[in-house]
């Protein structure tokens, strides 16, 4: 977006025309036009195809907190009210959001690597 | 008004503003105006007086964002924890406070850091930005002379070559801090406010992706403009055959698009001495063609300034709102 204080510019462009983030689907969107360069309409579709839900669905902050849920895509902390201790968060997440999206995550690999190391012990 | 301020304007006022509007921009950027069906749904808009407005149910874009958070309260890693958890951000961007690549890639181990740390703790797609800016590298802040003394002493050639030198060193930064930072695991890499020093500038943007392009093929790669033209400081620099010097946003996405971006930004600058249904039917006209006919997603820049958005750093939300809802219906665009 731009320049400008939080409250001029996130907040009302959020709130005016904004998908959601984490809230929704907005960054599953965003990750396939990121990734993939797919314009809006096929993004859209992309990911609603993933998760067997609707286009409108993916801006349906109730909708979506269950399909998240389900697949383990994260979401809003809320003091645990939302995610609980079951719940991905963070880059447990986006290992999941990897795998539905079937898409490649950077730092997704970046860990495996990291992690898959044995170190000089061999351990 | 595009500097902010609060004005009482009649339906008639506003519905010649957006015709004046319309047509100023057609007239320089050599767009069609915008339609009579299109500018009814602008009056509706802006005759509005409710505080806000937005979208309809199912019609909402990506938001992605050109540096997350103001660096004043907590660390970086909180900064892009907020914009992902209270304002819901669809996308995230570490930045540098020093916001270009040249003073970046001096700190760039430390950055790398916070990067690392930054996407064990976020979940939306994390990436890294800051600005080409070719201005860095012209003494007395680099090594290169500065064209900006010397074009007003007629020596051109001496600034051509100056602006030249700048790209390389440009484009070999940008590289450097792209290959860093991928390192760390960013998902994308952003070249903000390309365009800013003029046609060179813009030139080392392009040049730039199309190396990481190579390098890096999955990796996501945004450009967000700096104007709406670009202004030739070189003047004879040119792209795939292309001269640079003079393009407008669908001849810019159109090169963006063929050096390798994933997402093409462009940004069309705000008259603060106009109303905003003035600017955002400017901005509109200048816009639609790219949108229209742009390969990749647009993501119309809507900061202070830019994108019918008041001039100030705190631009009230009415105004912000009515143009953002007033890009995304009439462009169609992918996000803003």
């Amino acid at each position: 977006m731009g320049a400008g204080d939080v409250y001029g510019q996130a907040v009302s462009h959020g709130v005016a025309s904004g998908m959601g983030g984490i809230r929704t689907a907005g960054d599953l969107v965003a990750r396939m036009q990121i990734t993939r360069g797919m314009r809006l309409p096929e993004a859209k579709e992309y990911v609603a195809g993933k998760l067997g839900v609707s286009t409108l669905d993916l801006s349906d902050p109730t909708v979506m907190f269950d399909v998240r849920k389900e697949f383990g895509l994260g979401g809003i902390l809320e003091s645990g009210e939302v995610t609980d201790v079951d719940d991905p968060i963070g880059i447990e997440a986006k290992f999941n959001i990897a795998a539905v999206l079937d898409v490649p995550v950077s730092c997704v690999e970046r860990f495996r690597t990291k992690a898959g190391r044995r170190g000089r012990l061999g351990i | 008004m595009g500097d902010g301020a609060l004005v009482e304007m009649t339906p008639a006022e506003i519905r010649a503003d957006l015709e004046a509007g319309t047509e100023a921009a057609a007239k320089r950027s050599k767009s069609p105006v915008l339609t009579d069906a299109e500018l009814d749904h602008l009056s509706e808009i802006f005759c509005s007086n409710s505080r806000f407005t937005g979208v309809d149910i199912g019609d909402e874009v990506v938001l992605s964002f050109d540096g997350c958070g103001s660096q004043d309260l907590g660390t970086r890693v909180n900064d892009l924890q907020y914009y992902e958890q209270y304002l819901c951000a669809d996308s995230l961007e570490l930045y540098h406070h020093d916001y270009s690549y040249k003073p970046a890639k001096a700190v760039m181990p430390f950055e790398q850091v916070v990067m690392r740390q930054a996407q064990f703790v976020t979940t939306a797609p994390l990436g890294y930005g800051a600005m080409p800016d070719l201005g860095l590298y012209t003494v007395p802040d680099g090594p290169v002379p500065n064209w900006s003394q010397l074009l007003p002493l007629g020596r051109i050639d001496e600034s051509r070559a100056a602006q030249e030198e700048a790209v390389e060193l440009a484009v070999a930064d940008i590289v450097f801090v792209t290959d860093e930072m991928v390192e760390a695991g960013i998902e994308f890499i952003d070249l903000d406010t390309a365009g800013a020093a003029g046609d060179a500038d813009f030139l080392a943007a392009l040049r730039a992706i199309e190396r990481i392009r190579a390098r890096h093929p999955d990796l996501g790669i945004q450009i967000g403009m700096a104007g709406e033209f670009v202004l030739g400081m070189h003047g004879e620099l040119e792209y795939d055959g292309v001269r640079l010097a003079g393009l407008w946003p669908l001849d810019q996405a159109r090169l963006a698009a063929k050096a390798g971006v994933t997402i093409f930004g462009p940004a069309i600058n705000t008259n603060t001495g106009k109303s905003i249904a003035w600017n955002v039917a400017r901005t509109l006209t200048i816009a639609k063609p790219c949108c229209e006919a742009s390969t990749v997603p647009v993501h119309l820049n809507g900061g202070m300034g830019v994108g019918g958005v008041p001039m100030h750093v705190c631009p009230a939300g009415d105004a912000t709102c009515r143009a953002s809802r007033a890009a995304v219906e009439i462009l169609r665009l992918d996000g803003l």
